[in-house]
């Protein structure tokens, strides 16, 4: 028997809103998450704006315990504790350092690498030979599933805890493995969702690359442009996004407040053949993805309501484009209502895709389309391929059933997934 | 050093990591770190980090693995600083 999946909570770290009541507010209003960062300058780093979510110290005595923050040098770990243990009690569950142990309930919370200033820490010191003065907390923090281990022990999770890691695909992979385990019945319940760490030892890579614009240091709001015709290359964001995935016999058990239903989705690789390399995706197998995720969904192209694309805000955001016009063989006015949330916060990396499909889910419960902000000048390539009315730029209040959400990653790897409307 | 100001100095840097408050009220010479404290072992390292720290003192593997009640750690911190 398939077991239907909805989600029962939500939580999010991201650098226009922490908690789902800011982040509710600021992508209804366009409000970006973009700041210049004077560190980078001093790095010499040629973007020196990112999105990064402001945390007090208070704050992150919410969440953590003075001794879980005791050495504790991990932003990626930090936000994906917040929005996963948000998204557990929003969900009604307690976090409760002494409840009962909850086999049917697991994680699998994903990252690109993790505690990477921690790293860099113990590093200094094992350079210096100082190897015996690490002290205890630098392999938790900086194993790739020390995310996943924090949550599994702050939750009491007993199901599958783990970590998974596909570049910028990873959150949006990450609820498509917590939906097929729940959707075969081997769990009953799955935190699912991504972080990942802020600041230059994480954005260094992509900057030499060449991949992040350089041309709005003085004008951090308005950098991250996708679809734009002004767009010069990615903001590097940071956060988390977490959802609580639960199989819809024990939601209505639990008489849990319902946010949206996962319908399905799809993985695959282009296998960097033809187009497809390292860094660029295989259109063929980006249109596959999103057509396989409709056929393992039983629905019909003409359902979708709403995208929200990958759109990074480089030169390949028209490829994207025309690939979900193959994809949904769709075009011109009869294109979906698509947007970005990379406009608002940038890219936020190994975080993006649970971030923005927390965004997604948000406008399925509150009937709304967000806003594409910093895209005035939409890029011709893209007017040739679907109307401007498609692309909004100010928030719209729409009656959407169905929000397909795709992202696409370094290594060729792509993921799809579906989400619909719930209505009692 | 004074006995009643090691076990106090000793007292201060071992509470971030007790998980038993009752234990860590009426700590004495006797008290078990792991046992009576319920310390994670995995923090004991980090209570030997911070010892070396507020005693200027290095302590050796063969010391550390001794090191597990607040007697013994008070004879291998004297017997450091004597040597100093």
């Amino acid at each position: 028997m398939k077991h239907r999946v909805v989600i029962t909570g939500m939580g999010v770290v991201a650098p226009n809103g922490v908690g789902l009541t800011e982040f509710t507010k600021a992508i209804k209003n366009g409000t970006s998450g973009i700041t210049f960062h004077q560190n980078l300058k001093d790095l010499d780093f040629s973007c020196c704006i990112g999105g990064i979510p402001t945390i007090s110290e208070e704050k992150k005595l919410e969440y953590l315990t003075p001794l879980q923050l005791r050495g504790f040098n991990s932003s990626g770990i930090l936000y994906g504790c917040i929005a996963g243990m948000d998204a557990w009690k929003d969900a009604g569950f307690l976090v409760d350092a002494n409840s009962e142990l909850d086999y049917d309930s697991g994680t699998i919370f994903g990252t690109g690498t993790s505690g990477v200033e921690k790293f860099r820490e113990a590093i200094y010191k094992l350079d210096n030979k100082e190897v015996k003065r690490l002290g205890s907390t630098v392999v938790v923090q900086t194993m790739a599933s020390g995310i996943s281990a924090f949550l599994g022990g702050i939750l009491g999770l007993g199901n599958q805890v783990t970590t998974n890691s596909s570049a910028c695909t990873t959150g949006t992979e990450a609820i498509n493995m917590g939906f097929d385990r729940i959707q075969s019945g081997k769990a009953k319940r799955m935190l699912v969702g991504s972080c990942s760490d802020d600041g230059p030892y994480i954005w260094g890579g992509f900057d030499a690359m060449r991949v992040m614009t350089y041309k709005h240091n003085d004008t951090p709001t308005q950098g991250s442009r996708p679809m734009s015709a002004s767009a010069s290359g990615f903001v590097p964001g940071s956060g988390a996004g977490a959802m609580v995935l639960e199989s819809l016999e024990s939601a209505l058990e639990r008489n849990a407040p319902i946010y949206a239903e996962v319908l399905g989705g799809a993985l695959n690789s282009g296998g960097q053949r033809k187009e497809g390399s390292m860094t660029a995706p295989n259109p063929e197998a980006v249109q596959r993805c999103i057509s396989d995720a409709l056929i393992n969904c039983s629905i019909s192209e003409e359902d979708i309501d709403v995208i929200n694309g990958h759109l990074t805000a480089t030169s390949k955001d028209s490829l994207e484009i025309e690939n979900w016009t193959k994809a949904l063989n769709r075009k011109g006015i009869d294109f979906p209502y698509i947007n970005s949330l990379k406009s608002m916060v940038g890219h936020c990396l190994a975080a993006a895709g649970s971030i923005e499909s927390v965004a997604t889910i948000l406008q399925l419960k509150e009937q709304f389309v967000f806003p594409n902000i910093n895209c005035e000048d939409v890029h011709p390539e893209i007017l040739d391929l679907i109307h401007e009315e498609k692309i909004p730029r100010t928030v719209l209040k729409k009656e959407i059933n169905i929000a397909v959400k795709a992202s696409f990653g370094f290594g060729d790897v792509n993921g799809c997934i579906l989400f619909k409307r719930f209505i009692d | 050093m004074e006995k009643n100001e090691l076990i106090t100095k000793l007292k201060s840097i071992v509470e971030p990591y007790i998980q038993d408050e009752e234990a860590f009220k009426n700590l004495s010479e006797e008290t078990d770190f792991v046992k009576d404290l319920k310390i994670n072992s995995a923090n004991l390292v980090d209570v030997i980090l911070d010892v070396e720290d507020a005693f200027d003192i290095r302590i050796e593997n063969d010391e550390m693995e001794k090191m597990l009640s607040v007697k013994a750690a008070m004879d291998i911190v004297n017997s450091k600083l004597e040597a100093k």
